[in-house]
């Protein structure tokens, strides 16, 4: 069983309240960096422990920090990014409802770190029960002495406050999520400036992921070189993983980075194998923007090796036989998925979601979900399949915000890995459109 | 009103359009779960903004309804994910024993049923939010037993006691 850093207590009854989380070690982080340690100490640690952000970028988070601009007279804010709203990624949900005083010691500690004096957890709006469970437990940390003026007597200051969306997947890119915590409409800004320079109200801003700042805690408290000597190269430490689709045991697992994902999916420490008994025929492994494997390529890499659960393991092989760990949400389809159908179903949401200020992606995606939703009703033409292919070329790289990119992969690479599906949609629109159908590759040679 | 006021002390002084977001939900769970025009006026009243950048804003998001909804609001989640495990399934249940489709809302006035994308609960699903909670897991007979539940509820605020 993999050592947990973050969850290692988050079963305990009563973890959510302030007294039995600090009985548990915990706000140890913010005792020692407070009364030991310099803000510029706390960014060196977590430097040196290999940390990469969590939201889905994997930037590692000691760097992103000491690139924070520190004007004169300009306040820094820190912002929490838990909008998570990316298909299939559920960890920051189960985190912040399990353990919101983590959080809490997380943002003190950063906040610390990065001089702000306010910080923001911006959370989306359909989590407005979680946004009550961690207001409870920051007016606890409040009643304590862990927030607000003069914090343990070492004449640090910090409020902290949570903030909810309004429904909109773009407000997870973190210059839409400040123009929302702003008041405004969700859109993405042009970088540069980047927000280190220009963030929130114009000052100088840091925007990580929850599970990002929740890991600092535990490197401060138990050092960098204990951190890192988790994971694999740099991969380094423990990272969560949403587990979901058609396995048994679906929840988040905290894994150390490095297990073979072969383990990973059949083991039952995790997700226990595919249900009902079935095949596995696809996975998607971190988030739905990132492309789609079958079960040969997610098992093993093109060169035959195991592929493990790390950064550099899931983007071996690029995007022509490889992936990306992304923010970890990890879907598992079983042999009776419709690829064409599922694909449809997520142009549909990037469409749904593009705020509209870039055409390609803003045209680009309503005309993939159309051939998509062509294809999947039996309307489809040859020609439909390398349409998908080129438009999704088209919105690549020539948006402002990475949306436009995060449209396109997965439908390029359905295509890629499954052009077969697609055809016999196309070919056989009366079996394919059938209740229930799914293609099988035996009887397609046959038709 | 103490809740808006409470919110608009979370941001500098000169910065309090911030709080739009938190003063919309607030007043679509004081209003019968939408926001009508006067509801964002007197937002934009509050504020010190524009009405028309309440409407900006209002309509950019997907949380706020800008029509009357029935007593409670299905939000079905409709993404891959949850397809996977039976969203479709699902929302074919729903519109057969409400008797309407998505986007409608019942005859009874019980329910309007919608379509949403993924709320974080893919583990969980086929799933559906109706105002602050989260039904999980669910197949037919547990819906079934959802739609009982909701159709005797007392509609609280969570800021009013015993919600
Ligand atoms: C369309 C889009 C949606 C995103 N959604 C999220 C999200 O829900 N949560 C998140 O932490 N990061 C999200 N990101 C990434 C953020 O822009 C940002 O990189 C991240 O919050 C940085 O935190 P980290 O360095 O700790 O990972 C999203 C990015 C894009 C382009
Ligand atoms: S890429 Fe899409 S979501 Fe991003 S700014 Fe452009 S239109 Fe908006
Ligand atoms: S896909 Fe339904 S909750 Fe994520």
């Amino acid at each position: 069983m993999g050592r947990k850093l973050l969850t290692e207590h988050i079963n305990v009854e009563g973890i959510h309240t302030f007294d039995v989380y600090r009985k548990h070690g915990g706000y140890a982080s913010v005792e020692k960096a407070l009364k030991t340690m310099s803000p510029e100490e706390v960014v060196e640690e977590v430097k040196a422990s290999g940390l990469r952000g969590r939201g889905g970028a994997g930037f590692p988070t000691g760097m992103k920090w000491s690139f924070l601009a520190k004007p004169e007279g300009k306040p820094r804010y820190l912002v929490c990014n838990a909008d998570e709203s990316e298909p299939g990624t559920f960890k920051d949900r189960y985190l912040m409802e399990k353990l919101p005083h983590l959080l809490i010691e997380g943002m003190i500690t950063s906040s610390y770190a990065l001089g702000a004096r306010t910080s923001y957890i911006y959370i989306r709006g359909e989590l407005l029960y979680v946004l009550r469970i961690l207001e409870k437990a920051i007016a606890e940390a409040y009643a304590n002495g862990f927030l607000g003026e003069n914090i343990l007597g070492s004449g640090y200051s910090l409020d902290l406050h949570v903030h909810p969306g309004g429904g909109a997947y773009i407000c997870g890119e973190e210059t839409a999520l400040l123009e929302s915590l702003e008041g405004k409409r969700g859109n993405p800004r042009n970088k540069p400036p980047f927000p280190a320079v220009w963030g929130l109200y114009g000052c100088p801003t840091v925007v990580n992921n929850v599970e990002s700042i929740a890991t600092v805690p535990w490197i401060i408290t138990n050092t960098a070189a204990e951190y890192a000597k988790f994971g694999i190269g740099r991969s380094a430490g423990t990272k969560l993983i949403s587990a979901g689709g058609n396995i048994n045991k679906p929840g988040v697992y905290e894994i150390e980075l490095g297990v073979p994902v072969e383990e990973f999916i059949y083991s039952d420490e995790y997700c226990g194998g595919i249900w009902k008994g079935r095949d596995m025929k696809a996975v998607i492994a971190g988030g739905s923007s990132v492309p789609i494997l079958p079960k040969e390529l997610i098992l093993k890499t093109a060169a035959g090796e195991d592929r493990l659960m790390t950064y550099e393991s899931l983007s071996d092989g690029g995007f022509a036989t490889g992936t990306m760990l992304g923010s970890g949400g990890f879907f598992v389809m079983d042999d009776q998925t419709c690829i064409v159908r599922h694909t449809w179903t997520l142009a549909r949401f990037y469409h749904h979601e593009s705020c509209g200020q870039c055409s390609p992606c803003r045209e680009g995606t309503g005309w993939m979900e159309k051939v998509l939703h062509r294809i999947e009703h039996g309307h489809g033409h040859m020609h439909d399949i390398d349409l998908l292919v080129s438009v999704a070329k088209q919105i690549e790289g020539n948006t402002i915000c990475p949306l436009g990119d995060a449209a396109a992969w997965p439908v390029a690479a359905a295509v890629r890995h499954f052009r077969e599906e697609f055809e016999w949609h196309v070919k056989h629109p009366q079996a394919a459109t059938a209740p229930g159908a799914v293609f099988n590759k035996a009887e397609s040679v046959l038709a | 009103m103490a809740e808006i006021r409470r919110y608009l002390s979370h941001y500098p002084a000169d910065r309090q359009k911030s709080a739009i977001l938190p003063i919309l939900h607030i007043a679509q769970a004081e209003f019968g779960g939408w926001v009508s025009p006067e509801v964002m006026d007197k937002v934009a009243e509050i504020l010190n903004i524009q009405p028309i950048e309440v409407y900006e804003v209002a309509t950019f998001y997907t949380m706020f309804n800008l029509k009357p909804v029935g007593k409670h609001v299905l939000e079905v989640c409709r993404t891959g994910p949850c397809m996977l495990r039976g969203s479709d399934q699902l929302i074919e249940h729903l519109e057969n024993r409400l008797g309407c489709k998505v986007g409608e809302t019942s005859a009874d006035g019980n329910f309007t049923l919608k379509t949403v994308e993924c709320l974080a609960s893919c583990g969980t699903g086929p799933m559906l939010q109706v105002r602050e909670q989260f039904y999980e897991n669910l197949d037919a007979a547990s819906a079934d037993q959802m739609l009982e539940d909701l159709k005797a509820l007392t509609v609280r605020k969570p800021w009013e006691e015993n919600y």
